[in-house]
């Protein structure tokens, strides 16, 4: 990289104000406010609709293979997803996804 | 049925055991990033300043890949901060919960509101609904003073070693696993496995909107969809 000093310092101060910011956003401002009825009912759905999403380009398209889809990465994948469904549990889910990882790419790789 | 109602004491150090886990997925994590910002020619005062001011992984390496490019400041910052925009609903999604707690506590929890502490934190009070104000700001307490030093230390320790973790441990799929992992146990209704259904399928078609808005979009289509199958369900099992 040919960023200067101090651009490099102004990037990372202002991901770390911005950052905060985002985080601070709802907890800072709303804080005791009651919220609209429809707004909560919305909440609830904010971890499942955001993280699932976050993940599945990363399961279809791992960055490791360049972009191609790759059977051990998809398998580790659905164990992982099974295990948590199934023990409800989130070691339970860690554990399946990295034995099944590291067994598929042993196998197949 | 838990007929005591938790102290924020024993909160606490449940919060702090619950986070065991994930050491398998922040270890890792932060070596990387400390290895990679090294070899992207960061010193080590500046790796660790991305970790300590910004804390948040998936937002780290999207700025140091576009910096590595020698993007314009502007784009960096923009691109990295989308990748964090998820971080106001997880704010959103708490206020229910800890809204009510002093300015300072809510900044301080605010600076650690990350993808695992929110994540555990809100299945906890979630499963718990007696969980008192105090035993929640207890719980989630334990959930970032244990995890949070394992961020800043093996950060510096992947700054130190440098890049020499062998592909062959596949570390790069540790992070879709964590994520997986974290939201699997929150499948607790049908409504919400049609929100993660809808919000993989929107992910995945929108995955070339730049700046992650895709990801923003697809989390909002879910929202709704989620909210509209629960109404749905409710009038159904009504009339």
């Amino acid at each position: 990289m040919t960023l200067t000093q101090g651009t490099i310092w102004f990037i990372i101060i202002g991901l770390g104000l911005g950052t905060f910011l985002i985080r601070f956003s709802f907890l800072g401002i709303i804080g005791d406010r009651e919220l609209p009825k429809w707004f909560l009912r919305h909440l609830n759905f904010v971890a499942v609709a955001v993280m699932p999403g976050l993940i599945a380009p990363m399961v279809v398209w791992p960055a490791a293979t360049d972009g191609v889809l790759d059977a051990p990465r998809m398998l580790a994948a659905l164990a992982a997803f099974a295990f948590g469904i199934w023990r409800k549990s989130v070691i339970a889910a860690v554990l399946a996804g990295f034995i099944v990882l590291y067994l598929a790419l042993y196998l197949f790789g | 049925m838990n007929d005591k109602p938790l102290s924020p004491k024993s909160a606490f150090w449940l919060g702090f055991r619950d986070m065991v886990p994930f050491l398998l997925i922040v270890v890792p994590f932060a070596l990387l990033f400390g290895a990679v910002g090294t070899e992207a020619g960061l010193n080590i005062s500046q790796t660790m300043a991305f970790s300590i001011l910004v804390i948040a992984g998936s937002s780290q390496f999207t700025a140091l890949a576009l910096m590595t490019e020698n993007a314009p400041t502007f784009i960096v910052l923009l691109t990295s901060l989308a990748v964090n925009l998820r971080m106001a609903m997880y704010s959103a999604a708490l206020v229910p919960h800890i809204g009510r707690l002093p300015l300072t506590t809510r900044a301080i929890f605010s600076y650690f509101l990350v993808d695992q502490t929110f994540a555990m934190s809100l299945n906890k009070y979630e499963e718990n609904p007696g969980m008192t104000l105090a035993a929640k700001a207890g719980y989630f307490t334990g959930t970032f003073c244990f995890i949070a030093p394992f961020w800043y230390v093996f950060t510096l320790v992947g700054a130190l070693v440098g890049a020499q973790i062998p592909a062959e441990f596949a570390l790069d799929f540790a992070v879709p696993i964590c994520f997986i992992a974290l939201s699997a146990p929150m499948m607790r209704s049908l409504p919400h496995f049609v929100a993660a259904i809808t919000s993989i399928i929107f992910a995945l078609l929108f995955v070339n909107i730049p700046y992650s808005l895709g990801l923003i979009l697809a989390a909002i289509i879910a929202m709704i969809v989620g909210a509209q199958t629960e109404q749905w369900l409710k009038k159904r099992i009504a009339s």
